[in-house]
């Protein structure tokens, strides 16, 4: 980029070109980028699929990969055979893990985004005593960090009897003041208010008016809220930990850091098991990438 | 369909009750089914729809927060049933002397710093090359998510094997520059390197993420903006500088406050860095123990929950300062340069 400033040879009257452009007040989302540009971002996009394109390395390879200098860098044959040895382990059923991190992520999910669209909707476009004062506290909420409350919360989950069971990480999670505040914001701003009345002149229910005309409406709200809650549900590690850690069956990433853990730990297997627990969310950003930057761009994640 | 229910919203409450006075038709003596189950949807249909958040958000969120205070207060020791009762601020006092406490708020420190400042910083070059014309944009801005979707806990992993002191590629990369080429670093052996170690596992975790939030506010500058700055003649980086991030302070504000909640609850990466991870000391001698990791080892290792409450509200108050003192900081800093 600095060469710009002093190079007039050949390659240098388009960047000199859109140097002039800057200089005549375009706006920078308004110039196309150069080279450089491309080039920079290129290096980023390295930077930023480099650990999981080595987590794939290792997770292929066999142990004397990773003790050899240079180290490799090129995957092996040996995937299946790692995969084998995880979803064979005794004192690790990662199998299970797996499916109990589905169950978790899937139920917190579609509980989020119904809880959370039925509250919003109640804020946006239904009239009752309170509601203002009651939003507010929502808005205040957001600011809570729940983190600080997890020596408490473990003893509220003894009391219950939920410690150590997929429902003391399934049901704080069902609904939160962020999922609620975004469906209300989004609601009030895409669901017409006549549309609404008509719908309640014609006798509709407040339920009917949800299904019918609320959830058709909010379909991309939902899109982005599902994934968000979905990845960060998934990637959850502390709390999963301290109540689900040490049972036989804790969600997948606790059980990877059993595997990470004792005297020899074979990385292999270990990033054989994280690769497949990274999978998901792989897809995810694969089909719902779209939806996720927007839904970021929009500043709709808290955390 | 019956009259009421036809009646618009605010007059068909009237009508029923108007209705029940009059006592013309004995069917409509008493309010009908209809109408009653008309008056509940409503009047209490709405309480109904938004009880779920507050039941939930009561019991689990706002309950063990103000539950935390009292537990700190008392002896709590899963491992002593029946060592109870008051312990006053014996807790917050035991705070004050802990060697262990001032070690891992040190380290929570050190690690913040490494991380926010380059992270919010190279955050706001990516977001200045994404904001740009650029072809296939939606791929670029998908493909710098790919830290962020990733699980803190596998990417950790990897991390781990990368700043390995005999084969790990951190080391081999530093040879070929001529660094520690016959001695390579052990990165778990002393705090600054075992913090640049845990930093950049933060870095890459969450540059794409800020470079995103970034990007949301440059594109909502508005351009005569830039039209207006376009007389002194300012290349791309002194735009971006000068007019660019005055213009975009409050998301910058706001990722500051955020990335200090976020970096002083680190728990993922000084966890699992460690060899012997289940044992949440971070480091034979704490070398890289975050606050977050003590309070686990406290309160689950050292079964002692009445000093992991006690510990959980000190960090509680030094996040509500540090985001404090941040704020005026950054305040400062990318306010300045407007002028």
């Amino acid at each position: 980029m600095s060469a710009v400033d002093t190079a007039p040879p050949p390659p240098a009257v388009t960047t000199s070109r859109r140097r002039r452009a800057a200089l005549m007040g375009r706006a920078p989302q308004d110039t196309p980028a150069g080279i450089g540009t491309y080039l920079l971002l290129a290096t980023t996009m390295l930077f930023a699929a480099f650990p999981l394109y080595w987590m794939f390395v290792i997770a292929t390879s066999n142990d004397e990969a990773l003790a050899q200098i240079p180290p490799a860098v090129i995957p092996g044959d040996r995937f299946l055979v790692n995969l084998d040895e995880v979803f064979s382990l005794q004192d690790v059923y990662f199998a299970a893990s797996l499916i109990n991190s589905v169950i978790v992520s899937t139920v917190v999910t579609a509980a989020m985004l119904f809880f959370c669209s039925l509250a919003g909707f109640a804020f946006a476009k239904l009239r009752f005593a309170g509601s203002r004062w009651l939003m507010l506290f929502v808005v205040l909420t957001l600011t809570v960090p729940n983190q600080l409350g997890v020596v408490a919360l473990y003893i509220v989950m003894g009391k219950l009897g939920w410690n150590g069971t997929l429902l003391a990480v399934i049901v704080p999670g069902l609904v939160t003041a962020f999922g609620v505040f975004y469906m209300r914001q989004f609601i009030l701003n895409t669901v017409p208010d006549e549309l609404v009345e008509s719908a309640r002149m014609d006798g509709a229910t407040t339920m009917r008016v949800y299904w019918n005309i609320v959830l058709p409406a909010i379909r991309p709200a939902l899109a982005v809220l599902g994934l968000l809650t979905f990845v960060s549900t998934w990637n959850d590690f502390q709390w999963p930990l301290i109540t689900l850690g040490g049972t036989d069956y804790p969600t997948s990433m606790v059980a990877i850091s059993d595997l990470a853990s004792g005297n020899y730990v074979i990385y292999r297997r270990v990033l054989a098991g994280a690769f497949v627990a990274t999978i998901p969310l792989l897809i995810m950003l694969f089909i719902g990438g779209r939806q996720i930057v927007r839904g970021i761009m929009e500043g709709a994640v808290k955390s | 369909m019956s009259t009421t229910r036809a009646a618009p919203a605010s007059s068909g409450r009237r009508a029923a009750t108007g209705r029940h006075g009059h006592g013309t038709d004995p069917d409509h003596r008493r309010p009908s089914w209809r109408d009653r189950l008309y008056r509940f949807d409503m009047r209490y249909m709405p309480y109904v729809l938004i009880a779920p958040f507050f039941l939930i958000f009561l019991v689990f969120g706002l309950f063990p927060l103000v539950f935390n205070g009292v537990v700190a207060l008392r002896n709590y020791r899963l491992d002593d049933p029946t060592l109870t009762g008051w312990a006053g601020l014996a807790n917050f006092r035991q705070l004050f002397g802990d060697e262990d406490f001032w070690n891992a708020l040190y380290n929570t420190f050190g690690i913040f710093l490494l991380s926010s400042v380059p992270q919010l910083l190279l955050a706001l070059i990516v977001a200045s090359l994404l904001n740009r014309r650029l072809r296939a944009q939606t791929w670029w801005r998908v493909g710098v998510l790919l830290p962020y979707v990733t699980p803190i806990v596998a990417s950790t992993m990897v991390f781990s094997v990368f700043f390995s002191r005999d084969f790990g590629m951190a080391n081999w990369v530093l040879g070929l520059f001529g660094i520690g080429g016959d001695e390579p670093i052990n990165w778990r052996a002393d705090k600054l390197h075992a913090w640049i170690a845990i930093a950049t596992m933060v870095n890459w975790k969450w540059i794409g993420y800020n470079a995103l939030l970034y990007l949301a506010a440059m594109q909502s500058i508005p351009r005569d903006v830039y039209e207006a700055a376009a007389v002194d003649g300012a290349g791309p980086w002194r735009q971006l500088w000068r007019i660019t991030v005055p213009m975009i302070q409050p998301v910058i504000v706001f990722t500051v406050i955020l990335s200090t909640i976020g970096g002083f609850q680190l728990f993922i990466e000084p966890m699992l860095f460690d060899l012997n991870s289940q044992a949440a000391t971070g480091g034979p001698n704490g070398e890289w123990q975050t606050i977050a990791q003590l309070i686990y080892k406290v309160g689950w290792k050292d079964l002692n929950l009445g000093y992991a409450a006690a510990m959980s509200w000190a960090l509680f108050l030094i996040i509500l300062v540090v985001a404090g003192i941040n704020t005026l900081l950054t305040n400062r800093l990318s306010g300045g340069r407007s002028r």
